[in-house]
């Protein structure tokens, strides 16, 4: 059965989607511990490779949501640019073999606070607008559906963050060359 | 073969599906390792090459697996084990990943829908994360300096390749490799459809751009800067032996199949044989093979140029990715984007 068909088999049996569910819950408990390791290993190496594992989660669930084109983008740009980017800095610089304790000192009180606090906001948020709706996914999101949205309906939006990330290109490479 | 598959359950196809990735992989990363490296190599070199282990040394493959099982599986005593002995199968699941977009028949796919190269350009650099694990978790300096250069020069990489891919997707307006390959199939040049319209022939650029970002994904001469034997031992390798080392070594042969194999499918028309229906079931059969002797032709100038060509210095590498790759890749894409539009 393709993805659409079992999709629609679940929309067709009283929109209980089993399977969905039951991996929607093993992927958020592989993510949760993920990311609560990221946060408490001592080693700056693993929390990155933690990290990979909350946001390859991330692409899973978005699948198992029918977004397609998210899903290989979060691990594109995410996985395969930014962490990447992040183990080379590491490594580059210093990437000592063992614990390190000046890691997460005397800041987590302070993150945690900020943590909680982007927890309360976003959740507040999420169930205030979306509590009441029911997502119907029939079949996968096309690519070409994508698009069309892009360059049509928000053309400005996209032109608009496309010179913003110019900018920042841009101001990165000043900032680096007047040392 | 479509009447065979629909009657069989999900679970059936799976394992044929499975099945053949595991020989596409493994199947292809032997021949190549025997023919090119054993003897295309040898015979380059006016020598013989492996003899002894069966006919022609065809079996010496059996021989070098039967070895490298044997030696001890060897952890450095200040490396980081996990991370360690995890890196190879990161670096081998990027390559099966990227072996799942590839179609070899009109019904022998694996997936078929619009991720496409999409999916495979994003799988590819999740095995540059496998080398930076190997080079970091070896606790070893030309480990470390190895892995720190694969991943420059990957990243360098990766953008021309991209690029080259965005000429044949324009052309063909999908990113479905199985429409890539129908897309040429029902092509024409000049009004003749006999062989269909590979898109070498329109995209001879993209296709020259996309051979030499491949070389230097697969850190083959004179890209291989990360395995500079003369400097670094083996690179982020250095470390490993036995099985791990032998799964590295699948993986480099077996992604440099795949990358022609992706190649074969968006320049050289994939599984499609000229004069056939495309939706013939012999294809199904027929297809496959046609696309192996595709990654056998394009793998062959692979490790022709490998063993020709002395090795770049890394600001050369760097220089020749940012400063002529990219600007020519983009410069296609425009003259592509905009014959598109006029013709």
């Amino acid at each position: 059965m393709t993805p659409a068909g079992v999709l629609a088999a679940g929309a067709a049996s009283g929109d209980l989607f089993v399977a969905q569910n039951v991996f929607f819950g093993v992927i958020a408990l592989v993510m949760i511990v993920s990311a609560i390791r990221c946060v408490t290993t001592r080693n700056v190496v693993h929390a990155a490779l933690w990290l990979v594992l909350v946001l390859a989660g991330a692409a899973a669930q978005f699948i198992l949501l029918g977004s397609e084109f998210v899903a290989v983008t979060q691990v594109l740009v995410y996985i395969g640019a930014i962490i990447v980017l992040f183990l080379f800095g590491i490594m580059l610089t210093k990437a000592s073999m063992g614990d390190d304790d000046s890691v997460a000192g005397e800041k987590r009180l302070m993150a945690g606070l900020v943590a909680v606090l982007l927890a309360v906001v976003m959740g507040i948020a999420l169930v205030d607008s979306y509590s009441d709706t029911r997502v119907v996914i029939d079949e996968p999101q096309r690519f070409a559906a994508v698009s069309d949205a892009i360059f049509s309906q928000y053309i400005v939006a996209f032109e608009a963050v496309s010179v913003l990330l110019l900018a920042a290109l841009i101001g990165a490479i000043v900032v680096a060359r007047k040392e | 073969m479509i009447g065979v598959l629909s009657e069989l359950s999900y679970w059936q196809v799976t394992s044929i599906r499975v099945v053949a990735g595991l020989v596409a992989v493994l199947l292809v990363a032997g021949t190549l390792v025997y023919a090119h490296l054993f003897k295309m190599v040898s015979f380059m070199q006016s020598r013989l090459g492996p003899m002894e282990a069966g006919p022609y040394g065809s079996l010496q493959l059996m021989a070098e697996i039967g070895k490298f099982l044997q030696k001890e599986d060897i952890v450095p005593r200040r490396a980081d084990r996990f991370v360690f002995k995890a890196a190879p199968f990161v670096v081998l699941t990027s390559t099966f990943l990227l072996l799942v977009v590839l179609p070899g028949g009109p019904d022998a796919w694996f997936i078929s829908n619009d991720l496409g190269i999409y999916l495979a350009m994003a799988v590819s650099s999740v095995s540059v994360i496998g080398i930076l694990m190997a080079g970091w978790g070896s606790a070893s300096k030309y480990s470390l300096l190895g892995g720190l250069r694969a991943t420059g020069q990957l990243i360098a990489y990766e953008l021309p390749l991209l690029l080259a891919v965005v000429g044949v997707v324009i052309q063909a307006e999908t990113m479905n490799l199985q429409e890539i390959v129908l897309a040429q199939a029902n092509g024409e040049i000049f009004g003749s459809g006999v062989i269909g319209n590979p898109f070498i022939i329109t995209q001879f650029v993209g296709f020259l751009i996309f051979m030499i970002a491949m070389q230097a994904e697969l850190t083959q001469t004179p890209f291989d800067m990360p395995v500079a034997e003369s400097e670094l031992v083996t690179g982020y390798m250095t470390e490993y032996s036995g099985l791990r080392f032998l799964l590295f070594f699948i993986g480099e042969f077996a992604t440099a199949g795949v990358f022609s194999a992706i190649a074969a499918v968006l320049f050289l028309g994939g599984w499609y044989v000229p004069g056939l229906d495309p939706a013939d079931n012999l294809l199904n059969v027929l297809g496959p093979l046609v696309l192996f002797g595709k990654v056998v032709l394009l793998t062959f100038l692979v490790f022709w140029v490998r063993f020709t060509f002395p090795r770049f210095r890394e600001d050369q590498l760097q220089r020749l990715a940012w400063k002529f790759l990219v600007p020519l890749a983009l410069a296609n894409i425009v003259v592509t984007g905009v014959l598109k539009v006029v013709v």
